[in-house]
């Protein structure tokens, strides 16, 4: 579910085809700035009841899928 | 018993600073500034302190609104970046206009100028004599910029904005938050050089603005939505019945994903960031004397103002116009 839901917000931002994207993909790939990313962290957190800081470690949709996974998981 | 805007002004200093200028003091660009900020040129003062160019906003407010100095009741000014902790910029600019009414002057950083304005409201419902205030917004934020930091220089300017109030029930409703913090925004002052005191700068922070860029991004859309929420549904309105809303010029984006957010039009509003950066509490001063010289604005138009910034402090208020 929050893969399926990052990968939209993201073909959507990007305006590219959702099979395009995957996990191994960096943000700098897609054009994604950190404003974007912050952006869609606040999508996320009220989304999924959560509260995210993006951080630049998280620089590809696989580590971000990552990191808003467990933050679900602890919810 | 509130008040109404009855005249206007602003100023800001000649020198024009381009993002190309900033990109020769720092490791940035034209196209960095554009996309991220959504400022192209700001404005930086040169030998004018902030209470030369409140002063210069203030006369012409008084000149749009037919006043006089001296039928002022009071002003009252909102500013982190005065010349002087005392004088305030409130004594220095009731001096430099010829007035001779009280003058305070108090800080909630970029939100200033909604704080000094819900001031004036307070003070014309606690004196029933008071017919007229004057309000500014002024700043010299280059003053309390790092030009080393490329994550602040770039953003802030110089300016104000004034208003002339007169008594009136134009000041429809207000709502007003402070979350104290000092991580996301701080701007700490000179330490001092008493022998006695045993805290370093280094123990405060250099005394220039210091920003969490994504925290005070998400402070900032968060606030906007949430107060321009609280006030719509308030007063049962509806986007569609609010003519302009003028917000805090702190970036462009912060903006645009309020609007979204919202859902409300983006060309509702206005934005003039682009000619001038953040101005901090003189901005949305700026934002609205633009506003109403544009001829876009009409008597009975109902507007909000709303604005965010360091305290956390920010707030919004419903204004017929």
């Amino acid at each position: 579910m929050v893969k399926e839901e990052i990968i939209n917000m993201l073909a959507e931002a990007t305006d590219k085809d959702a099979a395009e994207i995957e996990m191994e993909t960096t943000f700098a790939d897609l054009g994604i700035d950190s404003l974007d990313m912050t952006e869609m962290a606040m999508d996320l957190e009220d989304k999924f009841g959560i509260e995210f800081t993006p951080s630049p470690e998280i620089n590809t949709v696989g580590k971000l899928v990552e990191a808003v996974e467990k933050l679900v998981a602890e919810a | 018993m509130s008040f109404r805007i009855i005249g206007t002004g602003m100023y800001v200093p000649p020198k024009a600073v381009t993002n190309d200028d900033l990109s020769q003091l720092v490791e940035t660009s034209d196209e960095w500034i554009t996309k991220r900020v959504g400022i192209k040129e700001r404005r930086i003062s040169e030998t004018e302190f902030t209470s030369d160019m409140g002063t210069k906003a203030s006369l012409q407010a008084l000149e749009n609104a037919g006043v006089k100095p001296e039928e002022l009741d009071m002003i009252i000014t909102g500013s982190i970046s005065g010349e002087c902790s005392s004088p305030s910029t409130a004594c220095m600019i009731q001096k430099n206009i010829g007035a001779t009414c009280v003058a305070i002057e108090l800080q909630a950083a970029c939100a200033g100028y909604l704080y000094v304005l819900e001031t004036a409201a307070a003070y014309f419902a606690l004196h029933k004599e008071y017919k007229k205030m004057l309000v500014v917004g002024c700043e010299r934020m280059s003053g309390i910029v790092d030009f080393q930091d490329r994550s602040t220089c770039i953003i802030f300017g110089d300016g104000a904005g004034a208003a002339v109030l007169e008594r009136a029930d134009n000041y429809i409703d207000s709502v007003f938050t402070v979350k104290g913090n000092d991580e996301v925004i701080r701007i700490p002052h000179f330490v001092g050089t008493s022998p006695y005191f045993q805290k370093t700068q280094e123990d405060i922070g250099t005394p220039y603005i210091h920003m969490q860029g994504q925290e005070t991004f998400k402070y900032a859309v968060s606030s906007i939505a949430q107060d321009i929420t609280t006030l719509l549904e308030r007063n049962n309105l509806t986007a569609d019945d609010i003519a302009w809303i003028v917000p805090h010029q702190a970036n462009l984006r912060i903006i645009d994903f309020a609007s979204k957010r919202l859902g409300i039009d983006p060309s509702k509003m206005f934005v003039n960031i682009e000619k001038y950066g953040n101005t901090s509490g003189a901005s949305v001063a700026i934002a609205l004397h633009e506003l109403a010289q544009s001829g876009k604005l009409k008597r009975g138009d109902k507007i909000i103002l709303c604005a965010f910034g360091g305290g956390l402090s920010n707030a919004a208020c419903l204004i017929e116009w």
